[in-house]
Order: structure tokens, then sequence, then C-alpha cells
């Protein structure tokens, strides 16, 4: 898909250019925005290594784990019916955690590993279709739980802003709106299905 | 003095503190992490480079401007500023594109403007809602996402339009 967003971009640049008459803007573009996207790089570079930095303390010293324990509880009430010593809700743990914390690279392995211990779980009858827990945690990765918007600040400092942090609060409030909306959506969502075509599982039927 | 002020220098002296109660050599991990940084910024930087050059020339174009334009009856109803109209598009598609377009927004309006704080705040507070649903689902069987993508987008929609909002009440 990005292929088109690249070639059609650079074409209506050019068309737009020419209707507006001022391709030569577009042209300087090129070589002004080459030696933009480098020092962007560079001001992300500053940053990121920053807080990979201070994660990979996190994550070694045992304070992502200690984090993740206190979760725990907390995820295993909201994916009901899951089983609170499987290994879906340890990943699932591990993932959310990553990703409050801001580790990328984690986050994406964890979250894999633990779609595919839903699916052992509880894809088994009916392998094509999501459960409900699937879709719930799926949902909950397209929110960003990130607790420090990095790479927001980072281009804010380049843009010479007085505080990059002071967004902080209103992210926060975005933030758990936005997963409170997708996550209240997907239960509504999900127990509406679960009349017509649930298979199995009477232990959780009905509830929300 | 706000909380703002606090977190990173709070969060810094925590972790560390904590790692060397722990007995973790805290400068040793700190530098590997440093280098894993580094690995990241080399794996996104083709990608970056390369929207970072078409949103550019596009936004030379007039292009950015006139996708604003066309969406401005919905975004001025809503108060939202249509500066920041491009983000709201690329953003659930792809990572790359809307830090592109977030570069691109801050250069036009600046960082601490009404449209650069909303802009932050919407790159700050959401995911690439179909990259992650696709690359989910693609570790699995299934074919039926049944209700994620509707769940999601409204997550995705309940924040551009709060996004406007609270930064025009916490900050103005």
């Amino acid at each position: 898909m990005m292929k088109w967003v690249f070639a059609g971009l650079l074409f209506f640049s050019l068309v737009f250019g020419i209707i507006n008459g001022d391709v030569a803007a577009v042209s300087d573009a090129a070589l002004s925005e080459a030696a933009n996207a480098v020092t962007l790089c560079l001001t992300l570079c500053a940053v990121i290594c920053l807080w990979s930095g201070i994660m990979r303390v996190a994550q070694t010293s045992g304070l992502a784990n200690l984090l993740a324990k206190a979760f725990k509880p907390v995820l295993v009430r909201l994916f009901k019916g899951i089983n609170p010593n499987g290994k879906a809700i340890g990943f699932i743990v591990l993932n959310i955690t990553a990703n409050l914390l801001g580790l990328g690279n984690a986050s994406t392995p964890f979250g894999i590993a633990a779609m595919r211990e839903l699916e052992k779980e509880e894809g088994v009858l009916n392998p094509e279709r999501a459960t409900n827990n699937m879709v719930l945690f799926v949902v909950i990765n397209t929110a960003s739980l990130q607790l420090i918007p990095t790479t927001a600040a980072a281009i804010r400092l380049k843009h010479g802003s007085a505080a990059p942090m002071e967004i902080l609060p209103v992210v926060w409030i975005c933030s758990l709106a936005a997963v409170t909306v997708a996550v209240t959506i997907a239960k509504l969502l999900g127990s509406r299905g679960k009349r017509h075509c649930q298979t199995v599982k009477p232990a959780d039927g009905g509830a929300k | 003095m706000r909380v703002s002020d606090f977190a990173v220098p709070v969060i810094f002296v925590f972790v560390l503190i904590f790692g060397l109660c722990k007995k973790t050599d805290v400068f040793s991990e700190f530098t590997h992490g440093v280098k894993e940084g580094l690995h990241t910024v080399y794996d996104v930087f083709p990608a970056l480079f390369a929207l970072v050059l078409s949103v550019g020339m596009f936004r030379a174009s007039g292009g950015l401007a006139l996708i604003s334009a066309l969406l401005s009856p919905v975004t001025d109803f809503l108060g939202f500023p249509g500066e920041v109209t491009p983000l709201v598009i690329m953003r659930p598609f792809s990572g790359s594109g809307s830090v592109a377009i977030f570069e691109s927004v801050l250069g036009q309006t600046g960082a601490d403007s009404f449209a650069g704080r909303v802009a932050s705040v919407i790159l700050g507070s959401s995911e690439t809602t179909f990259y992650v649903i696709a690359v989910y689902f693609a570790a699995t069987k299934v074919r039926k996402t049944r209700h994620a993508l509707p769940a999601a987008l409204a997550g995705d929609l309940t924040l551009f339009i709060l996004s406007g909002l609270l930064v025009g009440l916490w900050f103005y």
C-alpha cells in the first residue's frame, strides 16, 4: 500500500504544482525536504536512544515485570473467560506493559505471541472467526497506551516548543477516553454476536 | 511547575534507583538500550526519508492545504484546526507517514500554536490502527475480524474530536 501513497504524493505534487503555477517550489522542496528528513531522524535518534536506554534498565532490573504483575488481575477481569494461568494472558500482560513503557520493539512480538496463544485456547472450533478476546486485545493495541509520547515531544523540541512535554496531561486524557470507548464498543458488539452464533463456553455466556 | 515538568526526571531517577537496588549494572544496560535505539532509528530511516520527502513536496505544491480546505466545513464545525486534517487522514494507515505529516504541520504552524498542540496530542495518543489489525490477525488463521475495525475506529474518532476540545480547554 505504501507504494501508492509514495507515488501518489509525488504525482499529485507535480499536478498541483502545475495548477498553482509554482513548480519551482515543489522542485526546491525536493532537496530541502531531503535535508529535513535527515535532521528529523537525528532529532528522533536522540530521543529514541535516551528512552531505549532508560527502558532497557527498567526491563532488566525487573521493574517492567513488577508492573506486569500489578496489571494482571485487572486484565484477567477484562478478558472474560480467559484461563488466568494460561500462556495467552501472560503474553497479553507483557504486551500491554511494553506498550505503556513505549517499548515498541518488545510489544509487537509479545502481541503476536498472545494472538497465537488465544487462537490455541479459544479458536479451535472455528479458527477463521476472531473470538471476543482476540478482538478486544487487538482493539486495545490500536489505541495508544504509551505513557510518554517521545516522538511527538522530540519533534516539538525541534520546532522550538517552549515546553515539549506540556501536552502530557491532554495526551493521557485523550488516550484513556479513546481506549475506553474502543473497549466498550468491542464489548457491546461482542455480546451481540454471542447471542447469534456463540458455539461453546456456556460458563461466560450472556454477561456484558 | 507542572506535572509534565516532573514526569521525565522523576521517571529517570526512579528507574535508575530501582535498578541499583536490584543490583543491575545500570550503566551497561543503559548503553545497551542506546544501541538498540540506534538500530530502531536505522530501521525506520529509509521509510521516514521517503515520506518526509514526498509529504514535503506535496505540501509545497499546495496539496495539503487543498485537503484541509475540502474538509474545512466539517472541521470548522467541530472547532478542529484545518491544518491538522491531513494528519488525521494518514494516522490510521502509516506510522512514518504520520510522523512526516506531523513534522510538516509543526513547520507550518509552530509547536506551541493551537494546531501544533492538537497535532501533538493526536500523534501522542493514537496508533496505526489498520496496520495493527493487519499484523496481529495475520499471525492467526482468522479471516473474519468481526467488530475489531469498527470498535478501533470508534476509539480513533473519539480521540480526534476530543483532541481539539481538550487542547482548547487545557491551554486557552
